[in-house]
């Protein structure tokens, strides 16, 4: 039996990354993720960790020595959000073709500008490509669990690809929710050594890491980057089938919540999905048969396995708390599409955009949503897809 | 795997990952001379074996036997940056025309 708190999804993240308890932390403070290094340099001081904690001077360097440390062959972890990780980015592809498995704590914020501190998905969206694995977290205990996760993925051999683990700004992060805690000793067993097999402070044998890589080679390197991005599905499953062992919590790519019977569904991730499930409980009394899909596993992109849970469905609508600025559709909106094209299935399917930067998405939202998905699953199609979620001066 | 197995015709399922490269001072295996703009030739007879071209050279092209005295240029190895004929006070050192 696990040991009950009452955490915020920071001190959730700071206390998995304690247990955890990597050789090396290097972090940069931003809001609304700043607390995650900050309660974790208490515990370097205290001794609680063995942890060499940099304290760097931007974003830039702590992804910098995270790949620097990796590459020595540490284990290492950072926490950022929003613009700290734009400044990460040059960084955030070199460690995913390097091959080293960072884990990273992604608190959603609205990447600016206009300057704005609250939670959307737009830093976690313009990373999709970057060849990191990333895990979505409804509340604390989701953070917290993707977490202790985290590393059994990403250094697993026929993966090696960074991983971070995204959960919503200020609506998760900053608020107190119950959690339950595994043991130090059951953590530290589940995440085991970090044994790297090439290591650059292997004094026995010399490597080097990160050569030029011109037109001969960097295609087959891709090549293997997006097999290892294949083979992290099946590792994924592995290690959550380990995890529900030592904690009777499952997990999947994605959760079903009142599905299988759904006539319409919503598609979304982090903390909306607890807003989702209140609503479905209210339709359901009244005959509605609602459902969600919430995704957990964004990257890599589950999408057979998510056609073939909506393929039956009379309507769907997916919800992006991000705009692709494409005049087409979001993210998760065309990848979801994507995945019931190729099963041949022809559900209609909305999309909405919301909760862009820190907007309030309350249960009345989702509850038009859901009645607009009545409405399409009446007509069979949807005209105008690309929808904006309760925005002023829309009609 | 030994790195010299490793060419433009290997598999990616053969290919290191992250292009890391596992075997140390394999730099020799590269004849990267072909990047030579410009050729130096070494004149024997006007060489007073005064040793400060060598030390100059960015690429080490400039072999030394035992004897201390140094030998043609490994052109496998020059880039022609002609450096070594700035240091030469003999002129023995000149530019291919």
């Amino acid at each position: 039996m696990g040991i009950r708190e009452r955490l915020s999804g920071n001190e959730a993240s700071a206390t998995a990354m304690k247990q955890i308890n990597p050789d090396v932390v290097a972090a940069f403070p931003i809001t609304p993720s700043t607390e995650i290094p900050q309660y974790f340099s208490t515990f370097v001081s205290n001794g609680t960790v063995d942890t060499e904690f940099v304290a760097v001077e931007s974003e830039h360097s702590a992804m910098s020595a995270c790949i620097g440390a990796e590459a020595a062959g540490a284990r290492a972890m950072t926490a950022t959000s929003s613009n700290g990780l734009s400044l990460m980015w040059e960084m955030i592809y070199i460690a995913s073709s390097l091959r080293l498995p960072i884990v990273m704590s992604l608190v959603n914020r609205a990447v600016s500008g206009p300057l704005n501190i609250h939670n959307d998905h737009s830093d976690a969206m313009g990373a999709r490509d970057s060849g990191w694995i990333q895990l979505f977290s409804e509340n604390n205990q989701e953070a917290y669990d993707n977490l202790i996760m985290a590393h059994r993925i990403a250094e697993h051999k026929d993966v090696l690809l960074p991983l971070m683990v995204c959960q919503d700004g200020f609506i998760t992060s900053h608020s107190i929710e119950n959690i339950e805690l595994i043991e130090d000793e059951k953590v530290k067993e589940f995440v085991g050594k970090y044994n790297p097999e090439h290591y650059l402070l292997d004094d026995k044998n010399p490597i080097a890491v990160g050569p030029l890589d011109l037109q001969g080679y960097l295609f087959e390197h891709k090549k293997q980057q997006s097999e290892a991005m294949k083979n992290a599905k099946k590792v994924i499953l592995e290690v959550a089938k380990d995890f529900e062992k030592m904690t009777g919590r499952k997990y999947e790519f994605f959760e079903k919540y009142k599905l299988d019977d759904a006539d319409i569904a919503i598609v979304c991730m982090n903390s909306t999905a607890g807003t989702t499930k209140y609503t479905i409980d209210k339709l359901r009394e009244k005959g509605i048969k609602a459902g969600l899909l919430k995704v957990r596993v964004y990257r890599p992109f589950p999408a057979e396995e998510i056609a073939e849970a909506l393929k039956n469905l009379k309507a769907i609508a997916v919800l992006d708390k991000a705009d692709s600025l494409n005049a087409a559709g979001g993210a998760l909106y065309e990848d979801v599409v994507s995945g019931l094209y190729n099963a041949k299935a022809t559900v209609p399917v909305v999309n909405y955009i919301y909760g862009i930067g820190g907007r309030d998405t309350k249960s009345d939202d989702i509850e038009k949503v859901y009645n607009d998905l009545q409405e399409i699953m009446k007509k069979g199609t949807v005209e105008n897809p690309y929808r904006y979620l309760g925005v002023r001066g829309d009609k | 795997m030994t790195y010299d197995k490793l060419n433009t015709s290997t598999p990616w399922q053969d290919l290191t990952i992250g292009g890391n490269i596992y075997d140390a001072g394999n730099a020799r295996e590269f004849k990267t001379g072909d990047w030579r703009s410009q050729k130096p030739i070494w004149i024997e007879e006007k060489c007073t074996q005064c040793g400060l071209c060598f030390p100059v050279c960015p690429d080490d092209a400039i072999p030394v036997g035992k004897d201390q005295k140094r030998k043609d240029f490994n052109y496998d190895a020059c880039k022609g940056c002609m450096v070594c004929a700035k240091a030469c006070p003999f002129k023995a050192i000149e530019k291919e025309v």
